[in-house]
């Protein structure tokens, strides 16, 4: 079970949060096109290792959170407040 | 009732209590700090079980969850609990078992004729036959095979107990209270941090509840962690699983030792247990070795006879021979000795040792450099074949009652590679050990291969001490650990015995040293290949006794080591969990939380009849003594509404109050259609769609101020929409100044609609003045009901003239009451889901089974909606060709020709010469007020072109076939003037 | 080789079983194939197999990094059914379930398929009508279906508790063909036949790269080498993103957990496959009489192949409300498999942006019952070079197009499928 540090409450148990997808892609603004939609919702990196992803303390303080977190052991290292960036270690 | 084979003093029984117990209708007497097991023993009863495939009588072979043999069914009636461990039932008064997977009785089961059928029942012999005629699988082989496989019965009834989840945080836990993890709790708590010990048994103590001679010890111990108000000490609790982040799961069994749980207890806890840091010591699991009849009642691990004879006082042989390739065994032997046994034999495939010149000394039979290589006996033991090492031949043979077999010990590393940790091989102790921790965890004492109780102690109190300081607590105190002689516990590699018979390594799946040849020899040569072929290591004890030596079997027959081999990955759990502990409380009526309106009770009292919608209870129709069925009710309730007037508690639409300088952009971005131009005061239908493009939800959303905004959902929609804004404002447009806050609970709302809405809105609302002209269509406004604050929407999902009314939840009764009151004198009538569901489908208002997720705005007729300039969600998406394809289905509204005949959401469309292909579904059917007969929305490829024609509504399900006029959805007022009057 | 049958059983018998021989070669990759299929799991062996014995290509590698059958082949709860509601998919799905009822004499070997009927419990009158239109769908498309009242389900499933759970039972959607099959031996059935048809199993060979000139495949770089084929197909389900990362191109794909779980053995009690409506559960029986139960995603993408313990007490929890008796049981090990998960929760049979590169992927959940249709598609797809009609929806690019094949309405959320 993961145990997520929110920075607002403090680690959490993951039932608390919910996953909301990876947050690397961001949306297109008003000129974008079906192109850069279709991949801003649709492709995925979908790494084997550490990924930036949103969570939502949604039994919390409802905050989107930024996690970084590693696909493969569920190690959290960190985790971000929404406006925050995180960078991804080397593989 | 005598226990012959009792000791009279001796172990942790309390002789001077009684405690009476069947076992296949027979009675027998225990005492209190029994085994089902150990009793059964006492009481000279040998035969307690038949295996899976071959039906052989078997015995008791082990004193703990590593039992392949003696599962009974446990308890009567409801209670009845199959499969269960005679080796770790706690005996009470009254208790029931029996003996499964038997056809006849157990010392007759019929089934054992499949034994004679072995050479053909190998590893694997179903994937290779039973494959014509084909249709005799179902028909005939698979009823055969299910019926003879299955261990015990399930009651089938539902479970009448009750049990707990519970939750606890803890600096260091510690799994399995034997001297390690006595001492790793004791060296932790005394520095300070909060422990938890949890150890499966019913007492703490391990292997020192063998030991007379250290009890002092373990007393102290325990005395000593009950002085420490952090440590908490938790008997009978499995620790089943070791998950991320230091999350273990364990099972407490609070009942299970009491003929049924008191009232004010459960009969099981699960635990989950957060841990900064842990300390495995939870033990090793005696091996087995594989020789010809290595299962015959009476066989049994030489750690398992020792304990019934030093724990229980209970000799579980008359004459035995042990079977050791190691010192650590050879204590069994003594203590069977004290026990009053005769020592026929120990047998030994080593020249010499330590423990065989002990053995020589006290005047035991020591056949040096030999092996077990048969057994005789059928219900029990009575003689076992020696010769040596790798002689042919028979052997010599000795008459015995009980042979005690020990080939190592398997540490219990169940838990450290769950954690993650590999698991690296111990050339000394044949066995797999655990390596660097991947968590905050530590093995101690014989889980690592540190045996013998002092050296455990001491490994486990250094752990402890590690644990607590790795946790931020100082060093602890020292204290006093045991002293006892240690015997050497690495063995002589001798897995197997070769020789006629059956060798058994999964004694309880009756898989052979032969079966894992075969596997071999059939390509299944890796451990995890080799297991699913054979069903090694599969069953209820999960290998823990001879997973290892079907490894070593397997090794041999691929020319490498054991170690090359391995074992099969370990998963959750260590040991089977109740299905209910597992389930917890949530369950039943508590599956899910009931969520009530505050208008509840009112409802009640009207007598409503309920229906779900999502976890909500809202009202379906309030039946009345003179309607003859529901549909008379649900018919009367939207007549009321067409003509006179109806009140309706629309609570469950999610409300969200949207403020903040950039409010007005956001819910342009949000919606399809925009909201920036919507004057203080009005209310606007609005479109969410989904980034795909496809339809989200739909709702009236109200300006009430110039930065404040009022922003209704749908019933089931309230989360998602609720998530998806805040998600939307934290990821795409952070700079938007804007706050959400759902008032979903804070709000109640109640719809008042048909052509009286307004005198009698007019009867309970004041401060507002609501004229048509002051108040059309789509104004809101703040007002006082009944007295109250309350906010009045003149909007309508009916096609009356209609408002909505929302005040602070608790008043919801009172504005209820009084709007009834003021409508009494109109004919007001309360009208429920199903009569708000006909009403919608007459007017053509959309709802959940049109916007199911796969509907665009163009299906719905909607598509005008959408805002040609600005960003908003879903804009880009649907202008997907898939989405603007204009073949896709439209919504349509459809009409029965004959008024009579029935129809369902659900039926597919077809056109009357259109060769049986789907042209669309009905989504949604009622009965009509307007007009008698049914109608239906539904989506129709080409729907406006096909206006006016036929369609055939086909339910091949029901055997129905319909015809359909279609029409257009708007089947009721489609000028809305009702709604403007 | 000889085949099985009950005639060589007995003669093995009488002499000591030591007659049978390996059921697939173990052979070293020769430098170049026709075909190479990425995957030795069912879809991936189920290629190979149909590549052979349809469309005569049997110079071909299926190349595996472990051991074959080792993931979601192995770690499913061994549902097969055809119940689907969008006609892509049902007609694929019913195209598989009939190769399902002759795949033992197919491949002559016994995956133990048993059509005990596969019940889908409604609670409410909304998912009444969904299971209506699903049924009704079936059945134009000539595909068997039932719509069972609560008596019905009652005979059909007694244990299942009509009345007391939070959510009454309304009834049920029954497909009786549907049923389970035993997963292992599908795996070994199809590397069985396979290799007897020629084609090289190839165990414990990685791919660590893809050898590609001028945008078309040439071959793959494994852990035992460079092995070259004018056409590569990618059976990988879960590790797809990977594999395609090595190709130069990604794909909407998310790998998500889902576990699963069984009982200790019992006697028969659940004749057939039931699932809940009111929450995520779906239970059958073993022949050798554990019970094989499941639930939804644990919600997050992960490579891990272990579950978490919420998601779990979620599973049981729903078992016991569907069927109070569960409760006195026991689970006796629990397990999860990565998955690859779409965004409409429909898979990929297709050609790829790399000329000769092919894959079946994005199996989501629902791969197993998939299997033999995957691969025949799959072989189709890379012997003509062209998708079957079959599986011409299941393309990488009907996002793209905005052709979503979304069963659910669940959007494009990669883990709320």
């Amino acid at each position: 079970m993961l145990r997520i540090p929110c920075p607002h409450c403090g680690a959490r148990d993951e039932a608390e949060f919910s996953y909301r997808g990876d947050a690397t892609v961001t949306r297109p603004g008003a000129d974008g096109d079906i192109a850069a939609f279709h991949d801003y919702l649709y492709t995925r990196t979908n790494p084997r290792g550490w990924q930036v992803e949103w969570w939502q303390h949604a039994a919390g303080c409802r905050a989107f959170l930024k996690v970084l977190r590693h696909t493969v052991t569920h190690e959290i290292r960190a985790v971000v407040t929404a406006t925050g960036t995180l960078e991804v270690p080397p593989a | 009732m005598s226990q012959p084979h009792r000791l009279p003093t001796g172990g942790h029984i309390d002789r001077a209590t009684r405690l009476a117990f069947t076992f296949d209708g027979r009675r027998y007497e225990g005492h209190p700090g029994d085994t089902l097991a150990s009793a059964l023993l006492a009481n000279g009863v040998r035969l307690v079980g038949r295996s899976f495939k071959y039906h052989r009588p078997r015995g008791i072979f082990s004193a703990g969850v590593e039992e392949p043999n003696a599962l009974v069914e446990l308890r009567e009636g409801a209670r009845r609990e199959p499969n269960t461990r005679a080796t770790v039932i706690e005996l009470f008064d009254g208790l029931v078992a029996q003996s499964q997977n038997r056809r006849g009785s157990l010392a007759f089961d019929w089934m054992a004729a499949a034994g004679l059928l072995a050479p053909w029942l190998g590893a694997g012999f179903y994937y290779k036959t039973f494959m014509w005629p084909a249709a005799w699988w179902e028909r005939v082989y698979e009823p055969m095979i299910r019926r003879a496989a299955g261990l015990g019965r399930a009651s089938g009834l539902p479970d009448p107990d009750r049990y707990e989840a519970a939750h606890a945080h803890c600096d260091v836990l510690v799994v399995g209270a034997g001297a390690a993890g006595l001492a790793a709790a004791r060296a932790a708590g005394a520095a300070g941090a909060r422990v938890i010990l949890a150890e499966q048994d019913a007492l703490p103590g391990g292997d020192l509840l063998n030991e007379p001679a250290l009890e002092g010890w373990r007393r102290a111990a325990l005395a000593a962690l009950d002085a420490m108000p952090e440590v908490t000490v938790m008997p009978r609790t499995t620790v089943f699983g070791f998950y991320d982040h230091g999350v273990l799961g364990a099972v407490e069994r609070v009942s299970d030792h009491l003929p049924e749980p008191p009232p004010h207890l459960p009969r099981q806890r699960a635990w989950t247990i957060r841990a900064r840091e842990v300390v495995l010591a939870t033990g090793a699991h005696e091996r087995l070795i594989a020789f010809p009849g290595n299962d015959r009642p009476g066989v049994m691990l030489a750690g398992a006879a020792r304990g019934y004879a030093r724990r229980h006082g209970v000799r579980a042989g008359e004459a035995a021979v042990l079977f050791a390739t190691h010192d650590g065994a050879y204590e069994a032997a003594h203590a069977m000795a004290e026990a009053g046994a005769r020592i026929v034999a120990i047998v030994d495939p080593r020249q010499d040792s330590a423990a065989m010149q002990r053995a020589r000394e006290a005047g035991f039979d020591v056949r040096a450099g030999s092996e077990v290589c048969g057994t005789v006996g059928h219900a029990a033991l009575r003689g076992v074949s020696v010769r040596r090492v790798g002689a042919a031949g028979r052997g010599d043979a000795f008459a015995a009652d009980l042979l005690m077999v020990s080939g190592g010990w398997n540490p219990a590393v169940h838990l450290a590679s769950m954690s993650g940790a590999p698991l690296v091989w111990d050339e000394a102790l044949l066995a797999f050990i655990p390596g660097a921790p991947v968590q905050r965890e530590r093995s101690a004492g014989a889980c690592r291969g540190v045996h013998g109780i002092a050296a455990a102690a001491a490994d486990g109190a250094a752990a402890g001490r590690a644990a607590a300081e790795a946790a931020g607590f100082a060093a602890s105190p020292s204290f006093a650990l045991p002293e006892a002689p240690a015997a050497d516990c690495r063995p002589f590699a001798l897995w197997e015995v070769k020789g006629r018979g059956k060798a058994f390594v999964d004694l309880q799946d009756d898989v052979t040293a032969a079966d894992m040849r075969l596997a071999h020899r059939e390509g299944f040569s890796h451990i995890e290949h080799a297991k699913r072929y054979t069903t090694h290591a599969m069953g209820t004890d999960q290998g823990k006794s001879g997973g290892i030596v079907g490894a070593a079997v397997l090794a041999e027959a691929r020319g490498e080591p054991v170690a090359r081999v391995g074992l099969p990955r370990f998963r959750p759990y260590t040991a089977p969990i109740a299905w209910g502990a597992m389930a917890g409380e949530g369950v039943g009526r508590h599956f899910q939380p009931t969520r009530r309106t505050a208008l509840h009770a009112v409802h009640d009292a009207l007598g409503a009849v309920w229906l779900d919608a999502g976890i909500w209870k809202r009202p379906a129709y309030y039946p009345r003594k003179e309607d003859a069925d529901a549909w008379a009710s649900v018919l009367r309730e939207a007549r009321a509404v067409r003509e006179r007037v109806g009140i309706c508690d629309v609570s469950t639409l999610g409300k969200i109050l949207v403020e903040g300088p950039d409010a007005a952009t956001f819910l342009d971005r949000i919606y399809a259609n925009t909201f920036s131009t919507l004057p203080v005061g009005r209310a606007r239908y609005g479109l969410m769609l989904r980034e795909d493009g496809i339809v989200f939800d739909d709702g009236t959303t109200s300006r009430i101020g110039p930065e404040s905004w009022f922003v209704t959902t749908t019933t089931a929609q309230a989360g998602p929409v609720m998530q998806h804004l805040e998600f939307h404002l934290a990821s795409a447009w952070p700079e938007l100044d804007v706050s959400l806050a759902s008032v979903t609970d804070q709000w109640a709302a109640i719809a008042i609609a048909g052509p009286r809405a307004r005198e009698v809105v007019a009867g309970f609302v004041q401060g507002i003045d609501l004229s048509n002209e002051a108040f059309p269509f789509m104004a809101v406004a703040d007002c006082t009901a009944a007295g109250v604050p309350a906010r009045l929407f003149r909007i309508s999902f009916s096609g009356e003239l209609a408002y909505e009314i929302a005040m602070p939840a608790g008043y919801a009764t009172h504005v209820w009451q009084a709007a009834m009151a003021a409508g009494a004198a109109h004919g007001i009538e309360p009208y429920g889901m199903e009569a708000l569901g006909l009403l919608r489908i007459e007017k053509g208002h959309v709802a959940g089974p049109e916007l199911n997720g796969q509907t665009t705005a163009q299906d719905l007729g909607l598509g005008r909606m959408l805002k040609k300039k600005g960003d908003f969600i879903g804009r880009v998406l649907a202008q997907r060709p898939g989405l603007t394809d204009p073949s896709r289905p439209r919504l349509v509204g459809l009409r029965s020709v004959d008024p009579s005949r029935q129809i369902r959401a659900g039926s597919h469309l077809l056109l009357p010469d259109g060769k049986g292909r789907s042209e669309g579904w009905i989504t949604s059917a009622t009965r009509s007020v307007v007009e008698p007969g049914w109608i239906g929305l539904g989506l129709l490829r080409e729907g406006e072109a096909r206006m006016g024609s036929e369609v055939i509504a086909a339910n091949p399900l029901m055997g129905e076939e319909v015809r359909m006029r279609v029409v257009s959805p708007h089947m009721h007022d489609p000028e809305n003037i009702r709604v403007r009057a | 080789m000889a085949g099985y049958s009950g005639f060589r059983i007995l003669l093995e018998g009488l002499r000591g079983n030591s007659g049978w021989r390996e059921a697939w070669r173990k052979p070293d990759p020769k430098p170049s194939y026709d075909v190479i299929i990425v995957g030795g799991g069912g879809h991936g062996l189920a290629t190979a197999f149909y590549l052979a014995e349809v469309h005569g290509i049997r110079n071909v590698a299926v190349l595996e990094r472990g051991l074959i059958g080792q993931g979601n082949t192995g770690r499913n709860t061994t549902i097969v059914r055809s119940n689907y509601l969008l006609p892509e998919n049902n007609n694929f799905y019913e195209h598989s379930l009939k190769l399902w009822e002759r795949l033992e004499q197919s491949l002559g070997y016994n995956v133990m398929m048993s059509q005990r009927g596969v019940l889908n419990l409604f609670h409410n009158d909304a998912q009444r009508n969904a299971a209506m239109r699903r049924g009704n769908s079936m059945r134009l498309n000539g595909i068997d279906a039932e719509i069972l009242d609560r008596e019905g389900v009652k005979a059909m499933c007694p244990l299942v508790d009509l009345d007391n759970g939070r959510y009454p039972v309304m009834g049920g959607l029954l497909q009786r063909r549907g049923g389970t099959a035993r997963h292992d031996a599908v795996a070994w059935g199809f590397a069985h036949a396979a290799d007897a048809r020629g084609v090289d199993i190839i165990e414990h060979c990685e791919v660590t790269g893809m050898i590609l000139e001028g945008g078309a495949i040439q071959g793959v770089r494994t852990t035992r080498g460079e092995i070259r084929a004018p056409k590569v197909g990618l059976a990988v389900a879960g590790h797809t993103s990977t594999l395609t990362a090595m190709a130069g191109f990604r794909v909407p794909i998310e790998t998500h957990l889902l576990q699963a779980f069984v009982s200790e053995g019992l006697k028969p009690l659940i004749d057939c496959v039931v699932t809940f409506g009111a929450g995520h559960f779906y239970i059958s029986q073993s022949d050798k009489g554990g019970l094989v139960f499941g639930g939804g995603l644990d919600g997050y993408p992960s490579y891990g192949q272990r579950g978490t313990l919420p998601e779990a007490e979620h599973v049981y929890a729903a078992g016991v409300s569907m069927i109070p008796a569960l409760g006195r049981l026991r689970g006796l090990r629990s397990w999860a498999g990565v998955m690859d998960m779409t965004p409409d929760g429909s898979p990929y049979i297709c050609r790829t942006p790399v000329r000769g590169l092919y894959m079946t992927a994005g199996w989501c959940y629902g791969g197993f019952k998939a299997t033999p249709a995957s691969g025949w598609c799959h072989a189709w797809t890379i012997a003509k070079d062209e998708p079957h009609s079959l599986n011409a929806a299941f393309t990488l690019d009907r996002f793209r197009e905005g052709r979503m094949l979304d069963e659910r309405g669940n959007g494009p959320h990669f883990w709320a499928q």
